[in-house]
């Protein structure tokens, strides 16, 4: 009997999960090309009626998008990667479906204000502005569901290494275990500033919140929030990829020390995003900057093994030269073709990236539209794209029923691909000539002062990338509606397997300290001490409780 | 044919690997290293710690109680500077040609942000604290500052600007 059939319980449970994401995404993508619109100068917001106003849409954008996508994608996901890769079912049902139950309870509890225009204070609900307690509640269950998942996930692993003792965990397995490690430990900090300042605050159980300090410990879990986004993209990278191409993985060690590395440093470097903030030491800032390059590494890493993994299929099939192979990789394949261009944009995503981490360099970009584009080439591309690229093969396997149209998905990918990139182009642009990010730039530029003319060209860029990405949009549900509705039925020899590649390099062959869990664990706490526990203890001790709470929208 | 990977059945890291993880972290020093230079070779810094406000009655008591330019003498000026929805306070200023300017800047309401173009002038306005800049303005001309944080829907309408003369 095969794996796929003894696995029903964790093909439904995972397809809730990413029927839930997909909901999310359907709405908050909408707003993607709306706003991309708004700046070109061309007003559809009647299509959309229900929505108040620009940063209403702009919210839903930001939450059900980078928020409620991402973090239902991940559960399902992960949680089927690491039975399918441990050739076992989850350790614990109960405590699987309870993290799906808070999950889905949390995202309705938030879900409520957000549409009704009570909660409009986009992804990041910086205090003063105050959202209706329901929103608080809401986000916090949400992360309290994904914490649970993640034990499921970790006593899976953990009954496997009772009946495995001594071995090396499988590549997906460890990484997926170490994606949600590093969510638990930097999901700690707004855990805090949810429970201990906004929902006490917005119930009116206190009069006043220090807004510095919510920022800092918004930031301590924002920035590793996006390494939860990227690992289980990289995680396909590593493990999926290669096999998908036809060859094998380079590296597994080096690949496990990447995903290492990013427990260690993802958290500690939450300043980066705070260089302009008045409250925080110019040191701390440094500190994080140079911790932030750390980050970077295993990246690099990635980028290494991700390419001589490729370069391995593309000389097995009969591929030449130092980049002639790339042309010989099977691009006629959706499922591959998707995550090939989500690791292209992402190089304009990591050299983005770099910029915003240099401390000084900073001050030329910080909150303008360049970090907006910078994001669509991260979790909008690098992230998006190969969740997309993934459920092309995930879901025919968890169905059983064959993709409704390989060419609508290969148009699909490529018209993000091209979309983004003229969207993106935009964006950046507009930031380096000084356009704010997250404002309603079509009505702004109507004012005398608030006008730079050389905006002009990249206004129409951003409004040609953002039609193409609609187009792009539509493409994806036509075929996640139509293979679930009219998708042909597979035979068992033609349903597609979990996509798991062997490595040249085998775990074996790597250090054995690249298979222990406890000092890793240990030096990313103590890190994260080093880096924050002093600035922590100084923002306590300078703790003022004066703003109240504004609703100015 | 045996692979190089094949014959270590041990312990063995690939010639190449190393290779990358040494290029990787030169590149990356190489690039922290410049960043050093143009904050302590050139003073190009981020700010820190100016000082707490009460949001709630600085437009009563303190300096903000006037926003507004304040001449030194011999070309140096302070720029007291408010953030509130969906205004500067003030939004106007005129400053010399050649004069230096140190803006101070914080919020009444909601957090703001304070982007003044052609300059490395960048700030997170956030209530109950005091952004301190230092901006020298030698060519005359205008510098358009703008909020660049989400204050609410009039966000896109906070701008202001400092004509040098």
């Amino acid at each position: 009997m095969n794996l796929r059939n003894t696995l029903s319980f964790e093909r439904k449970y995972t397809g809730a999960h990413i029927g839930i994401a997909m909901f999310a995404l359907f709405l908050g993508t909408l707003y993607g090309p709306l706003q991309a619109l708004e700046h070109a100068g061309i007003n559809l917001y009647f299509l959309a009626p229900w929505t108040k106003s620009y940063y209403h849409g702009l919210t839903l954008h930001g939450v059900l998008n980078a928020l409620i996508f991402t973090t239902f994608f991940i559960s399902g996901f992960l949680t089927y990667v690491v039975s399918y890769s441990l050739k076992r079912p989850i350790a614990f049902r109960w405590v699987a479906n309870l993290g799906l139950i808070l999950m889905v309870v949390g995202f309705v509890t938030a879900a409520i204000p957000l549409l009704l225009n009570m909660a409009t204070v986009l992804y990041t609900f910086y205090p003063p502005m105050k959202a209706h307690s329901a929103f608080y509640i809401g986000v916090t269950v949400l992360v309290v569901g994904s914490w649970v998942v993640g034990l499921s996930i970790f006593l899976t692993l953990a009954a496997w290494y009772k009946d495995n003792p001594g071995e090396r965990a499988p590549l997906a397995a460890f990484m997926s275990a170490i994606t949600f490690a590093m969510w638990q430990i930097c999901t700690i900090g707004a855990a805090v500033e949810l429970l201990a300042l906004l929902i006490p605050w917005s119930l009116g159980f206190i009069d006043g919140i220090d807004p510095q300090f919510a920022r800092t410990l918004f930031w301590y879990t924002g920035h590793p929030l996006v390494y939860f986004w990227l690992l289980p993209a990289y995680m396909s990278w590593y493990v999926m990829v290669p096999k998908l191409a036809g060859g094998k993985l380079f590296s597994d060690p080096m690949a496990r020390l990447s995903f290492l590395l990013f427990l260690i440093f993802s958290t500690p470097t939450g300043f980066h995003h705070q260089f302009t903030d008045p409250g925080i030491a110019a040191g701390w800032k440094l500190i994080h900057s140079v911790l932030t390059f750390s980050v970077f590494f295993p990246s690099l890493l990635t980028m290494f093994n991700m390419w001589a993994s490729l370069n391995i299929a593309g000389k097995m099939r009969d591929g030449t030269g130092y980049v002639a192979w790339i042309a010989k990789l099977p691009w006629g394949k959706p499922e591959l073709t998707a995550q090939l261009l989500a690791a292209i944009l992402f190089l304009f995503g990591g050299i983005g990236g770099i910029i915003n981490a240099s401390y000084n360099i900073n001050l030329v970009i910080h909150n303008t539209a360049w970090v907006s584009g910078h994001f669509h080439t991260t979790v909008g591309s690098a992230v998006a794209l190969t969740f997309i690229g993934t459920l092309y093969w995930l879901l025919p396997h968890l169905t059983g029923k064959g993709l409704f149209s390989k060419k609508a998905a290969l148009a699909q990918v490529w018209t993000w691909f091209v979309g983004m990139i003229i969207f993106s182009r935009g964006m950046h642009l507009l930031g380096l000539l000084g356009a704010p990010r997250r404002t309603q730039m079509g009505v702004a530029i109507k004012s005398e002062i608030f006008f730079n003319p050389d905006w002009n060209v990249p206004m129409i860029w951003v409004g040609v990338g953002g039609t193409i990405l609609l187009i792009s949009y539509i493409l994806i549900y036509v075929n996640v509606v139509g293979t679930l509705v009219a998708g042909r039925k597979l035979s068992d020899e033609e349903i597609p397997d979990v996509p798991l590649a062997d490595a040249v390099s085998r775990p074996e062959q790597g250090p054995m300290i690249l298979s222990r869990w406890k000092p890793w664990l240990a030096t990313a706490t103590g890190l994260i001490i080093l880096s924050y526990g002093p600035m922590i203890i100084q923002s306590i001790y300078n703790y003022q409780a004066t703003s109240p709470g504004f609703q100015p929208w | 044919m045996t692979t190089p990977h094949e014959m270590h059945p041990d312990e063995w890291i690939d010639p190449y690997e190393k290779i990358m993880m040494v290029l990787g972290v030169l590149m990356l020093t190489g690039m922290m290293g410049t960043l050093l230079v143009a904050a302590f070779a050139f003073g190009i810094q981020v700010p820190s710690p100016e000082k707490q406000v009460n949001p709630n009655t600085i437009s009563e008591q303190g300096p903000f109680s006037e926003p507004g330019l304040r001449d030194l003498g011999g070309g140096k000026y302070e720029a007291y500077i408010i953030g509130q929805i969906w205004s500067w306070n003030p939004r106007e200023i005129r400053v010399p040609a050649g004069s230096t300017v140190t803006f101070f800047i914080t919020s009444k309401d909601v957090q703001h942000g304070f982007l003044l173009w052609h300059k490395n002038l960048n700030a997170q306005i956030v209530p109950g604290q005091v952004s301190k800049y230092t901006i020298t303005f030698d060519e005359p001309g205008e510098y358009p500052y703008l909020c660049h944080e989400y204050c609410g829907i009039g966000h896109h309408t906070m701008s202001g600007v400092v004509i040098v003369e």
